[in-house]
């Protein structure tokens, strides 16, 4: 019985935990006059509470085709954030895979120290980094551009822990024997390291996708044109008055997001789990 | 002598695939945090330095003194709640192998879901007149006014178990796959019941995963200003207004040298809780 309960509550949560997906979706596909109906207590000044509904009782497509047909901006914005988040995970690639490499295959004095930096940085909530970030896009002027966004989030530590991570788990043995075979170290990594470190590489990507396609504190803070504004910051901008349009901005947000999570979950979980588990 | 000579020239080959993160690194993380600590003793107007008076500064400041309070409770109140939820759905989960892939996903989910996307929701729904009201007026409850009020903390605390609680799900099903099928046969060959099994075989060797998930959980929640700043600004109600607020509106102000000290101690205290974790990894702990 017990157990049936807790079964029951766990489906629920379940439900809840989705929910704000189905509820944009809704929405972004109800009328004006639908929309202001049941959200009127909470847009304007009407009475009593605000309701929802789990269909829309007339669906249509208007708010997407005006959003995507008369609002210029929010295609600079989309385009803002594919830049960014397209950027900083090719820095974290280049730079990021090959660091990996040399941490989890070679030994040098000093490692260990480099490393634990390494841990601390990836850890250390922006807040804490804020000021130091400033510090140095002041300095080589780069305050007020995508560069200054993309720069220091593509040197990035996490995504060099984590491919640490799968790196280190590959058998010593099969690059033993590619070096017994003359393979230079170079080749070595691209012919190996990178074909079977691969899914630390995904994990790296997915999971770095979600968090600069979400990327709120770092453009508030040195973004002060408009113009150069990731999605993030432009939807909440969007006025209650033009519900429906925020309706459909944020689905067009979130799709994206969504889409990587859906094909690239596995390598989601995987990435979340290596995070955790001991060296 | 041979052997030797060419290990140390893997070494030097090593330091080769590391040279273009160790720069960037350095230029843009490493050095610029060693100045804001230089700062921290330094007054800001005038360059001199100060000693330790950016600290007093700040550790006497008023809204220092809310703010680290307030993700103090935070953190005190969310950590147990969404370490305790997670492992009891986990377990669950793995009861449920059909439906444990789905329901994963379920819970995963929020992790996708961009911050700005969500925030057209969280007004709807903690609006005084909003969903989450018309709701437990059905029950006859006369709900706060959630964005204005000392309930708005809770907020916070719905914003973080939402978006986390997949996360540490998925860390706790690592844990718990990692026990040996075995132990429990051995049990319930000896007449052990569910519960029994849960406390003498579940807990014991989940506890070094315990420290990993905690820590990793706390460090997660500094992300939950991104919601707290979209729904309601820069100065919200009270009950929660975090550090991170805090750093935001003295960056906004430009009071370098009040945020250089409060970055420094801020920092000090995660690195650590850092260390400690780096420590329990080394220790063969861990999932």
């Amino acid at each position: 019985m017990m157990k049936k309960i807790l079964t029951v509550l766990v489906f629920f949560m379940a439900a809840a935990a989705v929910f704000p997906v189905l509820f944009l979706v809704c929405g972004s596909l109800m009328g004006n006059t639908e929309l202001s109906q049941i959200l009127l207590p909470v847009l304007g000044d009407g009475e009593g509470f605000a309701s929802w509904k789990l269909m829309p009782l007339y669906p249509t497509f208007s708010h997407y085709v005006e959003l995507l047909l008369d609002s210029p901006e929010f295609f600079v914005m989309f385009w803002n954030s594919v830049k960014i988040t397209a950027l900083t995970l090719t820095g974290q690639m280049l730079v990021g895979t090959p660091a990996a490499w040399g941490f989890a295959r070679y030994r040098f004095p000093g490692k260990k120290l480099l490393f634990t930096i390494y841990i601390a940085l990836m850890m250390m909530p922006f807040q804490v980094m804020m000021l130091s970030n400033y510090l140095v896009l002041d300095q080589t002027g780069l305050l007020d551009t995508l560069t200054g966004i993309v720069l220091p989030a593509a040197f990035s530590t996490f995504p060099v822990f984590l491919m640490y991570r799968f790196f280190q788990g590959l058998p010593e043995a099969v690059i033993d024997s590619a070096r017994i075979d003359g393979a230079g170290e170079w080749k070595i990594f691209f012919s190996i390291g990178i074909p079977l470190g691969s899914p630390g590489m995904i994990s790296a990507l997915v999971l770095g996708f979600l968090e600069y396609w979400n990327l709120i504190e770092q453009p508030m803070a040195f973004l002060k044109t408009k113009e150069k504004w990731p999605l993030s910051l432009y939807l909440p901008n969007i006025g209650t008055e033009q519900a429906g349009r925020a309706f459909a901005a944020s689905v067009l947000a979130l799709l994206p997001a969504v889409l990587v999570f859906l094909a690239g979950q596995d390598y989601l979980e995987q990435g979340i789990v290596s995070t955790a588990v001991k060296e | 002598m041979a052997i030797h000579k060419i290990t140390k020239k893997r070494e030097y080959k090593g330091l080769l695939f590391l040279l273009p993160s160790f720069l960037g690194v350095g230029l843009f993380w490493v050095i610029p945090y060693g100045d804001v600590i230089r700062r921290s003793f330094f007054s800001a107007v005038s360059g001199e330095f100060t000693g330790l008076k950016n600290y007093r500064t700040v550790f006497e400041n008023q809204a220092f003194r809310l703010a680290a309070g307030n993700t103090l409770k935070f953190f005190c109140i969310c950590i147990p709640l969404l370490v305790g939820l997670s492992l009891l759905i986990a377990v669950l989960l793995t009861r449920r192998k059909k439906s444990m892939h789905i329901l994963k996903s379920m819970f995963l989910l929020p992790m996708a879901i961009p911050v700005a996307s969500v925030v057209l929701l969280w007004k709807v729904l903690f609006h005084s007149q909003g969903i989450l009201n018309h709701l437990l007026e059905l029950l006859s409850v006369h709900g706060p006014d959630w964005m204005n009020t000392d309930a708005s903390f809770f907020v916070l605390v719905v914003s973080y178990l939402w978006r986390n609680l997949g996360y540490d799900i998925v860390l706790w099903v690592a844990g718990l796959g990692a026990i040996p099928a075995a132990l429990y046969e051995v049990a319930r060959v000896d007449g052990a019941g569910e519960w029994k099994c849960f406390i003498k075989i579940t807990v014991p060797n989940l506890l070094p995963s315990l420290f990993t998930i905690v820590v990793l959980s706390l460090l997660n929640g500094f992300k939950v200003f991104r919601e707290a700043w979209l729904v309601a600004g820069d100065y919200p109600q009270e009950s929660m207004y975090l550090l991170q607020h805090l750093f935001n509106n003295w960056y906004r102000d430009l009071s370098l040298d009040k945020m250089a000290a409060a970055a420094v101690v801020t920092g000090s205290v995660i690195l650590v809780l850092i260390l400690i974790l780096q420590k329990a990894w080394e220790g063969g702990e861990g999932i």
